[in-house]
């Protein structure tokens, strides 16, 4: 059930839709809108995965790792479990509410951990660790638990964010994990119409480790060569589907590496060496650099992708604009999504609507004061 | 007339009744409310009018052959998909890949376009297609076009050069036009720029009197303009591409 879902059915050809929103003051919506958004682009799936991700899902466990896990069966979560019981002080666990839905005859189990790590056998006993021992901490933990645990796999890690996708349209995954009774300032959600990779439950987007969520529209062609780049930073790619390469990606520039945001989109789309050509001397040099030392990081193929991240959302195209996106503006909102009517559709007439270049990032971030009052003044935010 | 709502209209229900106020006569349609519906107007034959309000959805007038289709407003991705004739005026922008495999009629946008505009398209005896964008489009206009024309006005520049890259990649037949100066680094590879002949001119003004009048906009100003005129430097830009002068 977990792996072989009936791949047979009728399909119309089409791509993936991806559509998100980030409200800049952290204003919290239901997430009404970002379903009516994505399934405005209905046709674009066809039935083998969708899901949702929710930036301030979670306000009252908003200091604990929120760790998403589907389970095949109960012999997957009770060795799961055990194995949490070592490694994380679990402050609260539950299953994850469901409602039958009649498009979804089958599905996994789906439980939540609120929790912090705890301090192992084999180090001194202390009370905390440093944030990004933490984080760090927390990405083996998924790695592990991906790799070790039959039937057992991480859809989320991150801190105040839930993921919640399967095997389903939009709808049908909306309405089985009740996602309209859940709020929050950044949504992103994706309808799949799998290509070269099986439609299974981890499969679905968004993929998402720690506070990076990636929902995509395209193939990875490079997926081999970043797979194995990836593999020599001890990730491990599990879930059988190109786009968990950038979610790991990403962790690895930006968290691990210190990359801004903006560099770390120049290395998965980089300007061809005749555009670098004709750049100023610093510019040339710099992209150069990145080109250089990241080579194993460029994404290769058509995509468009939305990621969220740590105060903000992020668009991105690869570099000659394979894959459609469309970004608009509404006041302290800013929108993305496949095709423009998915975005008006929601939104209404919007101060500004366009379709950004190839390769070029667009970027919404949370104002100053907001991302403070969210994460505490000591605790940082992604650098753009 | 007749007037449609589209509200929430899945596509095919939409365009089934299109379809049906066609056949029962109609030759003024308005569709109100339209929202990403896909394929509007899809393999019309009759010179109809339809009117769109709203945003339509991907392959807009795709397979048509006859149609005047008028958007007040924006439209996506794949516009004039493999259309035969009939005219598609927007009156705001154009998503990616307008004028895929187009091989007749006219396609009309007063802002601009996306990427690849014009990809494949394509001229044959008496089809024609033409193509005019009042601002820019995205990179690889003209990609493979294999005939007809796309005439690239640029209407807002300030500089009157004209700067996009990878215009006419692959491109083996047709012509681009467009209304200023183009550096030689903004050209695909299998491209040249050559001056506009008043054989040229005759052939598109009739074309831009059209467009101008239909988007109210001053002809005579545009016909000041100085225009730049690219074609494909060979009619067989990838003959070396697999085989590497084996057989030459």
């Amino acid at each position: 059930m977990f792996i072989n879902v009936d791949q047979n059915l009728p399909r119309d050809i089409s791509g993936c839709g991806i559509s998100g929103f980030i409200n800049t003051n952290g204003r919290r919506s239901s997430g009404r809108v970002c379903v009516d958004s994505i399934c405005m682009m209905r046709d674009r799936g066809n039935g083998l995965g969708a899901g949702f991700a929710v930036y301030g899902a979670y306000p009252e466990f908003k200091d604990y790792y929120a760790i998403h896990i589907i389970y095949q069966d109960v012999k997957a979560k009770e060795e799961t479990e055990e194995y949490l019981s070592t490694k994380l002080s679990i402050v609260q666990r539950a299953g994850i509410p469901t409602k039958k839905t009649k498009a979804i005859p089958a599905r996994p189990l789906f439980f939540v951990y609120f929790g912090k790590p705890r301090a192992q056998s084999d180090v001194a006993e202390i009370d905390e660790f440093r944030e990004d021992q933490e984080d760090e901490f927390i990405v083996r933990l998924v790695m592990k638990i991906n790799k070790n645990i039959d039937g057992a796999y991480v859809i989320s890690s991150g801190k105040n964010l839930a993921v919640f996708k399967g095997i389903g349209f939009p709808e049908d995954i909306a309405e089985m994990f009740m996602i309209d009774e859940y709020k929050g300032y950044c949504w992103i959600a994706h309808n799949r119409y799998p290509t070269n990779t099986p439609g299974w439950w981890g499969g679905a987007h968004p993929f998402s480790v720690l506070d990076w969520s990636v929902v995509h529209n395209g193939e990875i062609s490079s997926y081999g060569i970043n797979k194995r780049y990836l593999e020599m930073f001890k990730y491990n790619l599990n879930l059988k589907t190109d786009t968990e390469v950038i979610a790991y990606l990403l962790d690895l520039l930006v968290r691990k590496h210190g990359l801004p945001l903006k560099d770390t989109a120049l290395a998965f789309a980089p300007p061809f060496w005749s555009q670098i050509e004709k750049m100023s001397e610093e510019r040339k040099k710099k992209i150069e650099r990145i080109r250089r030392v990241y080579g194993s990081a460029m994404l290769n193929g058509p995509f468009a992708i939305l990621v969220g991240f740590k105060g903000g959302l992020m668009g991105l195209n690869d570099r000659i604009k394979l894959r459609p996106l469309v970004v608009g503006q509404k006041g302290d909102t800013t929108y993305m999504a496949s095709e423009e009517s998915a975005i008006t559709g929601v939104a209404g007439n919007l101060d500004k609507i366009w379709s950004p270049n190839a390769g070029e990032p667009v970027i919404a971030k949370l104002k100053p004061a907001v991302a403070a009052r969210l994460f505490g003044k000591s605790n940082k935010t992604v650098r753009v | 007339m007749k007037t449609i709502d589209a509200g929430k209209l899945y596509y095919k229900l939409l365009n089934e009744k299109i379809r049906e106020a066609v056949d029962s006569g109609y030759r003024n349609i308005t569709v109100n409310n339209v929202s990403g519906q896909y394929y509007i107007g899809d393999g019309i034959m009759q010179p109809v009018k339809i009117d769109i309000n709203g945003i339509p959805g991907n392959d807009l007038g795709i397979f048509m052959n006859g149609p005047s289709i008028y958007v007040h407003g924006d439209a996506q991705d794949g516009i004039g998909n493999t259309m035969s004739g009939g005219k598609i005026v927007v009156e705001g922008n154009a998503g990616d890949v307008l004028g895929y495999s187009m091989r007749g009629g006219r396609i009309y946008v007063k802002g601009n376009a996306g990427y690849r505009t014009c990809i494949h398209m394509k001229s044959y005896k008496d089809d024609f297609p033409v193509v005019i964008i009042g601002g820019k489009t995205g990179e690889f206009a003209g990609e493979y076009m294999a005939g007809g024309v796309l005439i690239i006005l640029d209407l807002l520049s300030k500089t009157n050069i004209y700067e996009c890259n990878f215009i006419g990649a692959g491109m083996h037949g047709g012509m681009i036009i467009v209304r200023g100066k183009v550096n030689s680094d903004s050209l695909g590879k299998e491209v040249k720029v050559t001056s506009l002949l008043q054989d040229d001119l005759l052939q598109i003004k009739d074309y831009l009197f059209e467009y101008c009048q239909e988007l109210n906009i001053d002809y005579n100003e545009v016909m000041k303009s100085r225009f730049t005129k690219i074609i494909p430097a060979t009619t067989r830009p990838y003959k070396n591409l697999y085989i590497n002068g084996f057989l030459h």
